[in-house]
This record gives C-alpha cells, structure tokens and sequence, in this order.
C-alpha cells in the first residue's frame, strides 16, 4: 500500500465518527422537529402553506450560504453547533412534505369510520393517521437521510470533523487519494443509513402480516443490529475524551494546511495535546480565534488592512503588519505573534531567461517595454485593485492581456507564449517553473506578509507563546515555495511537506 | 328506539335543504329501510342520528334521550355503525378491528378478548382462525363481516348502515343480508339501513320509509307499500322489483 493511502486510512476513524455524530445528531434533530411541524401543518391549512414555503426556500439556499449564515448568527462559534443547526434546517422539507402528504393521504372510507365509531380527533391522528401514513413519513426520513449524509462533508468548511477534510483537503492540495477515499467513505455511508431505513420502511409496510415471514425476521434483526452500531459509535465518540491544549486553525489552501500542520508538530514536540480545525473560511477562522475556539492560525497582513481595517492605499509592508497587529490586538483580543518572514501576494513573473534577455529586474524595468509585451493573469487578476493600483502607479499597460485558468497560466509562460503572468509569491509552481519573481520597487501592490495569530486565551501560556515565537522569521519565501512544491507539483504529502520545512527551520 | 322530530337539513346556510322536515320514529327491535336515489338526502339523514352531521333543525331522540345533549364521541361509542366503504384500519389484524370500539369505551381486556371470540364466531370468521390475520387478506364479504362484527361488539342497542352491502358481489350480498336479518331479529337490535336497492328493502326492513329530494314521502311496511303507494314515484321504485321477477319468470316459461 502507497504512503499516501495509508496516511488517508489513519484518518478513516476519527473522520468516520465525526461524519456519524453529525449525521445521526442532525436527523434525529430533524425528525424531532419536522414530524410534530408535519402533523401541525396537516391538521390547520393557515400553518401548512407559510409552513412549506418557509422549508422550501430554506432548501433553494445554497448550502455553504446557510452554513455561513448560521456561523454568522451563532456569533462566530464553529464546530459541531453550526454544523448541526444548518444539517437540521437542510433536512426539514422532505420529512415535512411527507408527513403532510403521508397523513392527507389517509383514505376517506378508514378517516369516516374512525370518526363514525367515535374516535376524538386526537385518537384518530394517534391511532389512526400517524400509523398509515408512517411508510410515506419515513420514505421522507429516508431522502433527508441521504441528503445529510451528503451534505455533512460541508461541515467540514465550519470546523465540524467529517468526510468532508478528506474532500477539501484533497482539493486544496491536489491530493486525488485523498479526495476519492472521502467520496467512497460518504457514499459507502449514504448508501447503508438508506439501506436501514429502508429496511425500517419495509418493516412498517409488512407489520401485519402473520405470522412474520423469515425475510421479515431477517430484515428486523439487521435494522436492529445497523440501529445499535450507528448510536453506539456515536456514543463512543461523544464519550468525553482528554480534551486539546490547542486547537490549530487554518484556511482552504495548500500553504495553509503545511502552515497547520508546522504548528500542530512543533506544539506536540512539546508536548500538548492539539486538535485542528482546517479548511476554513476567512472570516469563519478570524471570528473563531476572536472568540477562542481557534488558538492560532496563519493570517495575511494585507487581508487584515484591506478587508477587516477597510483601509485604502500602501504604507508598505513593516507599516501594514504592524497596524495589523495592533488592529487584531485592539479591536478582536487577539494576539499577533509575528510574521514567518514570506508573503503571499500577487506578483508579476517572468521566464528566468527571458527577464535577463529583456534586462529586467523592477516593475520600472518594464515601463519602456510593457506596451510591446503579451501577459498572462488569472480568471479575476486584470479585474482586481491590485492590477489597477499597479497599472496607475506606474502607468503601464500591456500589448495583450489573457486571462487563464492559473495551471493553464503557468504553462503558458512556460511555453513562452506570454512574456510574463501574475503569480503568488509563495506558489510552489514560481519555483517549479523557475520563474523570476519582478520586484515591485514602488510598493503598488499591498504587501500580505504571513503573520500568526493567536488567541487572547493560548497567549497567556508561556510555553505556547516560546514554541509558537521560534517560527517567527524562520520560513523564508523560498522555503515557502519549496514546501508549496512538494505538494502541488510534485504530489508529496502535507506531512512531507511540513517535514521539510521543520528541516529548514532547524538548520 | 329512534325519534326524528321535524328533523332539517342545510349545508349552505338555509338557502337549500338536503332534508325537509322528516319525521319518524323506529321502534325497539325494528329494521326500517332508508330507500331512495343518489341526493335523495338518505345518507345525511341517518349521519345526523350519531352527529356525524348536525342537523339544523329539529331534535333526534335515541332510547328516549336527545342526541344533540350528548358527547357525539361517546353517543357514537354506542351506536354500531357500519360503512359503505367498510373502512376496516389497515395496520390493525381482524381483532383489534373489532376490539376498537370496546378499546375506546375502556373495556378491561379481558372482557374484550371473551366479546371478540364470540362476535368473531357469531359473524361466521371464526376467532382462532382469523382472529390475527390482517383485514387487507380477507375477501370483500369477509371485510364486511368483520365490519358488522365491530358495529356489534360493544353490544349496542341501536345500529345505523349507510348501504352496508352495497360494495359486494351478488351471491355474497344475498348470504349476508340474510345472515344479518337473522343476527338483528335474534339480538333484536333497533336498525336504521340506507339502501338504494328495494329488493334488499324489501326482504330485509320490517318497515320502508321512502325517500325523494329531502322528503319522505311514504313509510310503511313492504305490504303496505306494495299495495297502497301513496305517490307514483313509490309505486314505480316497489313495483321495479316484482316486476323483474315477473320478467324473470316468463323467461323460465318460455320453451
């Protein structure tokens, strides 16, 4: 077995428990909710209309909207509440629908009779149309089921554990293993929670057949014993465990898993006890450090000028990192503990040989030519303040400007068909395609200087605070770059990747 | 037995009547027949003597006390009903069908399992046999005998059929009309039966009472009708009957 799978396998148990209590905690949520709203709805038409447009249009969300608005509403909290709150709100229309149907459907002649021989309301829904309509209510659970088991590998983006950190992880760092053992796991589990359900529905449509059939024996044997596991797993791992010291945080993409995965091995060297939480949005981890569920994170200094501080304009990269600092300080009690020492921004890159052809090493070194050259961006560059401002404060522009999808992009300066693209400064491809890197002497474009934060919490712990401070200015651009290499180019493991920066760390 | 006092009948708040003013009075041990077509306003007038409908004048005695001063649940309780549409629970077997009434009236269950034997047996589906199966593998006429068996069990005096067999092929129909005759005269049960089959009035009602357009319009006894009809319209629904025997017997005497 490669190393890469059988890393993936390590994971299967703790992604599979989480997967589970997710699921299982969301339906059983949801059945809770949505049946009695079912019932309510079929018994008073004023409730039922409002009642399925409200589910309905909660279906129609987008489902990474709901996940995002519901991280929004708890006030930044991430991790199985958020999860869970948008799982239920996402099973309800199924299990509503069909509890409304179910219990319409009721035949008229079985409805007169219960009411003729004098059954009250009450005892007629009780023992009459709840048990009819029962194969049609759990034909809903049945759909709402598979559709959690789904959509639970999103919970994953608010710091839920799940299939999901397969998925993404894989995506984000080209890790095709990854991806497919996540899928197979996610469907193998969509397939037997729907396989017990069903198996539950079958049940409740032969029940009265006497005397039960063999199948019929078998087929409750195998609920009962697929019910038993799936609640004891979850027990188990809702048992309370030695909770973290820790908990690492990080982003969607490669340099932030390796960013994670550096923290994570140098806190366990000294001997806590860490947990990560990855493939997080930008604000779903910047909110989750405020407030203490995340104790450290890789941030951009950029990200915070621009996008939290809503500043304009570029004092340069040591005065931005240290208003960002104190912004995170002041207004979020978060600590900054220091920049790594390489950034990640845009950056224009030309062919090593073509730049030396050309005689370029500036951005000012282009200004004569730019108007005869070709240059590659990718799919949002030419549309971004960082394009514009570079534009204006120099005053360029170009003969042709392509947009590519950014893989695409490399290869075409690779095969000289434009003279230069809009790289990241961290990209393991820059390095791949030893491309040079053309400096931005004027300071246009707004420095993101990659800078830890941490929370107000994990800073009172001086052992924390030395570990976590040794890194500062230890991961230099290149190094950065290689470590993005081994992963996106050369298909190596996170864990490779963060080995080989620990081994320049130490040097 | 069963008093109508100028009994009416709106559903669209006076401007139309499914029943006129009826009046009529069913007597302790008597089967009348309820006969008449399609909106004839049968049906309704026999839903408002358990309240399954309420009527919108008029009062409705049963063994002496108004039915409208009664919980409808309870008054329901104890009188049988049994449906056109049968109307046996699905989910339940042949027992607990016809535990269901005896189960609302809080029987101890004891009670109930001895009551379930002997109605079950009474109704030709005996209990050990049928007692547990489920009414979804019987036969239609099966069906209605176990409709008639939960009518029964709670011993009721009084009985109401909305066309109780009017769902059922021709030879089952005849086997249980005469089975019920014999059970009513025998427990001597006080029945009010819709139908809108004469021959099946005819050979089952001690008394008819006809009706047209939310009227009766003559109640009698199957002779009196036959020989002295009121109104042609009588005439013509009691005579359809002996005329097809009449029919019928001429064609065994033709060659």
């Amino acid at each position: 077995m490669n190393d890469n799978l059988r890393e993936q396998l390590l994971l299967l148990p703790a992604y599979f428990q989480g997967h589970l209590v997710l699921t299982l905690i969301s339906l059983s949520l949801g059945i809770a909710i949505s049946i009695p709203l079912g019932i309510w709805a079929a018994q008073s038409p004023s409730v039922k209309r409002p009642l399925l447009v409200v589910v309905s249009i909660i279906q129609t969300f987008p489902s990474i909207a709901i996940l995002a608005l519901v991280v929004a509403l708890l006030g930044g909290q991430i991790g199985l509440v958020p999860a869970i709150t948008a799982l239920v709100l996402y099973c309800m229309l199924p299990i509503v629908r069909n509890t409304v149907t179910g219990l319409e459907t009721v035949s008229a002649d079985v409805m007169e009779a219960a009411r003729g021989i004098g059954m009250s309301s009450g005892q007629i829904l009780r023992r009459v149309k709840i048990p009819l309509a029962l194969p049609v209510i759990i034909a809903g659970i049945r759909t709402a089921a598979v559709w959690t088991v789904g959509l639970a590998t999103l919970s994953t983006l608010v710091g839920a554990t799940s299939f999901g950190n397969y998925i993404f992880t894989g995506l984000q760092t080209r890790n095709l293993v990854s991806v497919t053992v996540g899928s197979l796991a996610a469907a193998i589990m969509a397939v037997a929670v729907d396989g017990i359900i069903g198996g539950i529905q079958w049940l409740t449509e032969n029940r009265n057949v006497n005397p039960p059939s063999e199948k019929y024996k078998r087929v409750k044997f195998a609920v009962i014993v697929g019910i038993l596991a799936g609640f004891s797993i979850s027990a188990y791992s809702l048992l309370p465990k030695p909770a973290a010291d820790f908990i690492v945080g990080g982003k969607t993409f490669t340099e932030q898993y390796i960013i994670a995965g550096l923290l994570t091995a140098e806190l366990e060297d000294v001997g806590f006890r860490v947990d990560q939480r990855l493939g997080l949005g930008t604000e779903v981890v910047y909110e989750a450090t405020a407030n203490g569920s995340i104790d450290i994170y890789l941030e951009y200094s950029g990200t915070i000028w621009a996008n939290r501080m809503n500043e304009e304009g570029n004092p340069g990269r040591e005065a931005v990192r240290l208003a960002a600092a104190d912004f995170v300080a002041e207004v979020d009690g978060m600590v900054s503990i220091g920049a790594l020492g390489f950034q990640n921004l845009y950056a224009l890159a030309m062919r090593k040989d073509r730049a030396q052809e050309l005689g370029i090493a500036t951005i000012e070194d282009l200004i004569p030519i730019a108007d005869t050259l070709v240059a590659g961006g990718d799919l949002e560059f030419f549309g971004r303040p960082e394009w514009i401002t570079l534009r204006d404060t120099y005053n360029i522009d170009f003969a042709q400007k392509l947009t590519f999808d950014p893989s695409l992009m490399y290869t075409a300066v690779d095969e000289r068909q434009v003279d230069l693209i809009s790289g990241y400064t961290s990209d393991g491809r820059i390095a791949a395609y030893d491309l040079q890197l053309i400096e931005d002497n004027r300071n246009a474009i707004l420095p993101y200087d990659g800078m830890l934060l941490a929370s107000a919490k994990a800073a009172r712990n001086p052992l924390f605070m030395d570990t976590v401070r040794a890194l500062v200015n230890r991961v230099s651009d290149d190094a950065m770059r290689e470590a993005n290499k081994l992963v996106d180019v050369d298909g190596r493991t996170i864990s490779d990747a963060v080995d080989y920066l620990r081994s320049v760390i130490r040097q | 037995m069963i008093e109508l006092q100028h009994i009416q009948k709106s559903f669209d708040h006076g401007k139309s009547y499914a029943v006129k003013d009826t009046s009529f009075t069913v007597e302790r041990g008597e089967l009348l027949g309820l006969i008449g077509e399609s909106g004839s306003g049968k049906t309704t007038t026999l839903k408002m003597i358990n309240r399954l409908e309420e009527p919108s004048h008029g009062s409705i005695l049963v063994n002496g006390s108004n039915v409208l001063e009664r919980n409808p649940e309870e008054l329901r309780r104890n009188i049988g009903y049994v449906f056109q549409g049968i109307g046996l629970f699905p989910h339940y077997t042949i027992a607990e069908n016809v535990a269901a009434v005896p189960n609302l009236l809080g029987w101890d269950s004891e009670r109930i399992h001895r009551r379930c034997r002997e109605i079950l047996d009474l109704v030709g589906l005996p209990f050990d046999e049928y007692g547990d199966r489920s009414s979804t593998q019987l036969s239609g006429g099966q069906q209605q005998r176990v409709g008639v068996a939960r009518a029964l069990a709670a011993e009721p005096e009084v009985m109401l059929m909305d066309e109780p067999f009017g769902a059922l092929d021709p030879i089952t129909r005849a086997q249980l009309q005469e089975e019920f005759k014999r059970l009513q005269r025998e427990l001597k049960l006080t029945v009010i039966m819709v139908t809108h089959d004469m021959t099946e009035a005819l050979l089952m009602a001690d008394r008819i009472a006809v009706m047209k357009e939310g009227e009766v319009l003559q109640i009698g006894t199957p002779r009196e009708l036959l020989n002295s009809p009121e109104h042609d319209y009588v005439r013509d629904i009691v005579e359809m009957p002996k005329r097809r025997a009449d029919r019928l017997e001429t064609l065994m005497r033709e060659p």
